[in-house]
């Protein structure tokens, strides 16, 4: 179990591996939005909760095919599934590696793109805190589209068609806590929203991952 | 540990493919499937692997005793045959790799990247995972592709230790590796179709 | 004769040729109600009953708008249905039944939002209000256009089946998920939508003499509607069964020659 979340991550860290795209793109998507939308600070500081979360969001999704396809392409998913590791374990593994890699980055580079962004102050802290709530429930979620898609060529696209809707909720929670703590309001709700859908999302989704990645496999 | 199978039939994408299948499998013995291209022979061996459920029929003896070696290793083009290998190893259970390395002479490759060995390296190391499972019947999808005759010739001892220690082999191949086994052909067990009236079947 | 008997003998229509030969029998009769109630309720709605004193005569898209609102989410509810029947008891003619709803329901949905659209325009001043009622709609449509894209990717038709199926169930779970976030978030923003909202699509007007007088044609339409969705997914089911048996065939003959 340890040895796939290693693997994973030394697999993430070498050339190749694809670290650092989903923070790149955070990166420029949240450079262009001002040239879209026009650079007055009050307007940004309005919109940018709910850019920093699009933004995770999509950078988030962005890595989504990666996340098991290279495994199933080599063959390691067949090997996995012949391993006294429970399917369940493997996904869930894979999701938290995926996590580390992709979605805690986003988090730690929001506050600084929140900068850009003219987030005011109060909002820092309740950006860092509803996306590390949420993107783990991205992760998880992610990782069901991937098992879902896993075996298609040109899997990709479907892949964003089927996981977007999934986002939702997570979406609607997270960015009401980033936007309402930046304005001054309370958060309690649909803090507590974000974290019950996370909790259980994480609990509960990767059985169906499992059994969808041993549908695809057979 | 006897691998058993008995009247076992077995589909792929949903269409019957072979049928009427029983052998059973002794420790220290090895056989070799054999059967024209496409009749279902990497299918009989996912379905024994766990990988596919069967249509009918019983296989006893294979639950977490399959060590299953298809067409593709599962190596990671950027861990060195070292960590490829001992990433099997732990999630297999097993300790020590360096019987593995030994076997497929691979010690002086062991930190070379697995994506700049050669095919037939890269073969090579695929075997070698499969010494690290440490599981006692051996599945093998035409294991000596682009192995080279030296390079088969360590297979097929790699495989005749094995059978020595008491394991057990079912070998997809065309080429005679001179292990003492039998050869199973499956040609005489391609399902037939189905007749035309069936509950649920009805489709066909 | 059993309650156990009999559904014992609702099993049976999962046999392809014992469904298509019944369903076949049904289905004019499901066709003719399904017109005729339509029209009915559309001539009597449109023509025979009064504009509303502050809506106009714009209210009168509700006997189009609610019931395809109504049947959009009974088609997803009739796919999660028939993809657990199939997860449990294989069945193939569930899953193709679910295959088959699923662009009824996706047309269905767009009715719905475009319906709405219409009606927003001169009563909200907008064609689109990110109204709770109209988004969950709106991310209704997303999973249904996702479910049938999943469908036509996967060529093998039980992994198809299968996935679909999943994707169904999980859909579900969330798209309710989904409802409650969307009433939550539009809630903050703008409360002042639901009230007209409520009385004028729930057809529950405070004063009943209102009510009643639309109430009667749009529960015609919906009964119309309800048994124009059940004719359409036969039909498609049986279309779906044939191009089923068809490929069967062909890997028959595959296999054979």
């Amino acid at each position: 179990m340890i040895a796939l979340l290693l693997r994973d991550l030394k697999l993430a860290l070498r050339a190749g591996g694809g670290f650092g795209l989903g923070l790149a793109f955070f990166l420029i998507v949240t450079v262009l939005v001002p040239f879209s939308v026009g650079p007055q600070s009050s307007l940004l500081s309005t919109i940018a909760p709910g850019v920093l979360w699009l933004g995770a969001l999509l950078a988030c999704l962005l890595s989504l095919d990666r996340l098991l396809a290279l495994d199933w392409e080599d063959g390691s998913l067949d090997l996995l599934a012949t391993a006294p590791l429970p399917l369940e374990t493997v996904v869930t593994v894979k999701a938290l590696a995926h996590w580390l890699t992709t979605g805690l980055p986003l988090v730690l580079a929001a506050p600084f793109l929140g900068v850009l962004l003219n987030l005011p102050v109060p909002g820092f802290l309740w950006l860092v805190v509803s996306l590390l709530l949420g993107t783990p429930a991205m992760s998880v979620i992610g990782t069901f589209g991937a098992a879902l898609t896993v075996g298609l060529k040109r899997g990709g696209l479907l892949l964003s068609l089927l996981v977007l809707p999934l986002y939702v909720p997570t979406l609607i929670f997270g960015a009401e806590v980033a936007r309402r703590g930046a304005t001054g309001m309370e958060t309690q709700t649909p803090l507590l929203m974000l974290a019950g859908i996370t909790a259980a999302t994480v609990a509960l989704l990767p059985f169906a991952s499992a059994a969808v990645l041993r549908i695809n496999l057979r | 540990m006897t691998l058993t199978v008995t009247d076992l039939a077995i589909a792929r994408g949903g269409v019957p493919v072979l049928e009427g299948l029983s052998f059973a499998l002794q420790p220290g013995k090895a056989l070799i499937l054999r059967g024209p291209n496409g009749i279902g022979k990497t299918t009989l061996l996912r379905t024994l692997a766990g990988l596919q459920r069967p249509l009918a029929g019983r296989i006893e003896g294979a639950e977490d005793q399959i060590a299953y070696a298809s067409h593709s290793d599962g190596l990671k083009p950027t861990l060195t045959v070292i960590e490829n290998l001992s990433f099997w190893a732990s999630v297999f259970g097993t300790r020590d790799i360096q019987p593995a390395l030994d076997a497929f002479a691979l010690n002086e490759l062991s930190d070379r990247h697995a994506g700049n060995l050669s095919a037939g390296q890269k073969r090579r190391l695929g075997l070698a995972r499969m010494l690290v499972t440490e599981r006692p019947i051996w599945m093998l999808d035409e294991p000596t592709v682009s192995l080279d005759k030296n390079a088969v010739q360590m297979f097929a001892d790699a495989v005749r230790a094995h059978l020595g220690q008491g394991g057990s082999a079912l070998i997809a191949t065309h080429i005679d590796l001179g292990l003492n086994g039998e050869v199973l052909d499956v040609g005489p067990n391609k399902a037939k179709p189905k007749p035309i009236d069936d509950f649920d079947g009805g489709f066909l | 004769m059993s309650i156990a008997a009999k559904a014992n003998a609702l099993w049976e229509y999962a046999n392809p040729r014992k469904f298509l030969a019944t369903s076949e029998r049904v289905m004019p009769f499901f066709w003719v109600t399904s017109i005729t109630c339509i029209v009915v309720g559309l001539v009597w709605g449109f023509f025979f009953t009064p504009d509303d004193f502050r809506q106009g005569s714009t209210v009168k898209i509700i006997y189009l708008h609610v019931p395809a609102a109504l049947m959009a989410i009974n088609c997803w509810l009739m796919m999660l249905a028939t993809s657990l029947v199939w997860l449990v008891r294989r069945h193939h003619v569930s899953a193709l039944a679910a295959r088959a709803a699923a662009p009824v329901g996706v047309v269905m949905t767009l009715i719905a939002l475009i319906t709405g659209a219409i009606w927003g325009q001169p009563m909200w001043g907008t064609w689109w209000e990110w109204d709770p009622r109209l988004t969950s709609f709106l991310i209704l449509f997303l999973f249904y256009l996702g479910y049938i894209a999943l469908w036509e990717a996967i060529e093998d038709s039980d992994t198809a089946a299968d996935l679909t199926s999943v994707l169904c169930l999980v859909g579900s779970v969330f798209a309710l998920l989904s409802r409650y976030a969307v009433n939550f978030w539009n809630q903050g923003l703008h409360q002042g939508a639901s009230v007209m909202r409520a009385a004028a699509v729930t057809g529950a007007d405070t004063e009943e003499k209102v009510s009643n007088v639309y109430f009667f044609p749009l529960l015609v339409c919906i009964i119309g509607f309800v048994f124009l969705f059940i004719a359409l997914v036969l039909y498609r089911t049986g279309t779906e069964i044939r191009a089923r048996r068809i490929k069967a065939l062909l890997a028959r003959e595959r296999v054979s020659g």
